[in-house]
């Protein structure tokens, strides 16, 4: 009885496996090494990489500067709509991307809510590459927010307040004590939105459009690839997988950095005396 | 040294904790069940807790004052707070823990004899370190007032005695404004020039431990000073004596004067342990069952069916004291103390 429950945890994990790493292989399978660096070279991979990279680590930088803060004063104060704020914050991850497009649309759009304002200052979004921007901010800031929130949440309050009674001013706090030990996870919390911002496909496609050089992202180049050239969408792809194996590896190589250091204190010879 | 005045009103989760007290250059502990307020006491002093109303000033700077809409941030109090299990910055060396409010770390860090530590990090630490750490930090910025929430909580029952003693004579030496918290009533009377038992909102005494010892308010400053607290009904026994005879059974002989329904105070340590009622001076002679018997240290606490005694180990050895025999306990009756009925 317990064998045979143990061999369906066991067939269980293996179906799961299967499944998950099938397709993965598949693509390194069809895209040899050489293949790839060739397919590198073709000009609508390469435009492609160049805006997603520019218009992620803009998209991010933004998410983090504004994100950090905001997520900072939720996590340590309580207010009257605390709960409602933190449900709307999240508002993005259930919408589908394309959703997302449309409301991107009827906020930044021509006709859209700031519309007038936005032309009369000649500035036109939509189809641009701040449209790509502002679409991948949208929807990878709540992977960001929550994360974040709930590793300034980890932190020690009596380390707050320790900091306050030996004259720190509040920023000074946020600084030297609530962002040094939050650091773990606000670092998971942007590896994960980073991920998604470059994913990002639904959203971007209705509100910037594809483009080549200026709006057309990697996911968007790979769709576009994907009814003329099989080959070249094979070879953006097993690059996409190469990225984003490397930042979950970093990812774990972090984890296990700071979950090393307190392995190595714990080991550590005594010093009592 | 400027003393710390605290006159404040502190609603709790059951009741709201009234106190009023003055903190000259000297410590002063508060002693009381958890749950007590104490340490909302010390955040108040420290500006990270408001009170509902009252003062808070150290010597002519007013901290908080609820009338005049004074509440001064932490940052701009001058406090050292020693938290309870220390709060050290575990990301921070012991040198940066030391001084992250300003300062310099190395007087104090000789001072305290930690200089070797200053490159360690706190997790590194034992207990005893770790609370002289706190101690450095607290006292980097030359703090006005000293706060100790629980200093000895987080400490080894068997490093327990030195850290105290050192806690001690460090807190003799600043002679600051020092208000300390804790539970436990022997550290409060080993460290505190004055201890002030609070319990139910309210100080219920305040006094040099030796009074609070040698006449007990009433009997939760009796029991939180680890005496045996006996009920019973007082009547005149000639003599200049008082017969209690206690809802127990046996009656005991005071020397204090009372009537009525009492509450008798013994101390553990006062009572002696014999096979056979002795033939001395005590007037006072239970046959009682042994329960218990716990060693602590070099000596060990005997709990019988009416009362707990206090002996040496060496005495518990030779009189083989063990659970279930019969032991008669016996103690002066100057010795048992008679608190008034209030």
């Amino acid at each position: 009885m317990r064998a045979a429950f143990a061999a369906v945890l066991a067939v269980a994990l293996a179906i799961a496996l299967a499944f998950l790493l099938l397709p993965v292989a598949a693509i390194f399978l069809r895209v040899p090494p050489g293949d790839l660096l060739d397919a590198l070279g073709h000009d609508v991979a390469r435009d492609a990489l160049v805006v997603s990279l520019k218009t992620s680590a803009i998209a991010h930088a933004s998410v983090l500067l504004v994100g950090t803060p905001a997520a900072y004063l939720l996590a340590r104060r309580r207010f009257r709509g605390r709960g409602l704020v933190l449900t709307l914050i999240e508002l993005p991850l259930v919408l589908p991307p394309a959703v997302a497009g449309i409301a991107l649309f009827a906020a930044f759009g021509r006709a859209g809510l700031l519309g007038d304002e936005l032309d009369a200052l000649g500035v036109q979004i939509p189809f641009t590459q701040a449209a790509v921007v502002l679409a991948v901010a949208f929807v990878e800031s709540p992977f960001y927010f929550r994360g974040a929130i709930a590793a300034f949440e980890s932190v020690d309050a009596g380390l707050i307040d320790a900091a306050r009674t030996l004259g720190a001013s509040p920023a000074r706090v946020f600084a030297r004590v609530a962002l040094p030990l939050a650091a773990g996870g606000l670092g998971a919390a942007s590896a994960l939105a980073l991920a998604r911002g470059l994913g990002e496909f639904g959203a971007t496609i209705i509100f910037a459009g594809s483009l080549q050089g200026v709006t057309q992202t990697l996911p968007l180049a790979i769709y576009a690839q994907f009814e003329q050239d099989f080959d070249t969408a094979l070879a953006i792809s097993a690059l996409f997988i190469v990225v984003g194996a490397l930042l979950l590896v970093a990812l774990k190589l972090y984890g296990w950095l700071r979950f090393g250091s307190i392995f190595r204190s714990l080991f550590a010879p005594s010093t009592s005396s | 040294m400027a003393p710390l005045r605290i006159d404040l009103s502190l609603p709790l989760r059951a009741f709201d904790l009234e106190l009023e007290l003055e903190v000259g250059p000297e410590t002063v502990a508060l002693v009381g069940p958890s749950g007590a307020g104490k340490t909302s006491v010390l955040r108040s002093v420290a500006g990270l807790a408001r009170p509902a109303r009252g003062t808070i000033a150290c010597g002519e700077d007013l901290w908080f004052d609820s009338a005049r809409r004074i509440d001064r941030r932490p940052e701009q109090r001058s406090v050292g707070f020693v938290f309870q299990e220390y709060a050290l910055f575990p990301h921070l060396s012991v040198e940066h823990n030391v001084t992250f409010g300003g300062g310099r770390a190395e007087g104090l860090l000789r001072r305290l004899r930690i200089e070797h530590l200053a490159r360690a990090k706190p997790t590194e630490l034992s207990g005893g370190e770790r609370q002289r750490v706190a101690l450095a930090r607290a006292l980097a910025r030359e703090p006005r007032v000293l706060l100790l929430d629980e200093p000895m909580a987080a400490l080894d029952p068997h490093t327990r005695g030195s850290v105290r003693a050192e806690l001690h004579d460090l807190l003799r030496e600043l002679a600051l404004p020092t208000l300390l918290v804790t539970h436990d009533f022997e550290d409060a009377a080993a460290l505190a020039d004055r201890v002030g038992v609070v319990a139910d909102g309210r100080l219920r005494q305040l006094g040099a431990p030796v009074d609070l010892l040698g006449s007990p308010a009433d009997p939760l400053v009796a029991r939180l000073a680890g005496a045996n607290v006996l009920s019973g009904v007082a009547a005149p026994a000639g003599g200049g004596l008082t017969a209690v005879a206690l809802d127990d059974g046996p009656t005991i002989y005071s020397a204090d004067a009372a009537r009525g329904r009492t509450e008798v105070v013994v101390y553990p340590w006062d009572v002696s342990l014999a096979r056979e009622a002795p033939d001395d001076s005590a007037l006072n002679h239970i046959r009682d069952e042994i329960a218990s018997v716990t060693p602590l240290g070099n000596r060990a606490r005997v709990r019988l069916r009416t009362l707990t005694a206090e002996v040496t180990t060496t005495s518990a050895e030779r009189l083989k004291l063990s659970p279930g025999e019969t032991i008669v306990a016996s103690f002066k009756a100057t010795q048992a103390r008679l608190l008034a009925r209030g």
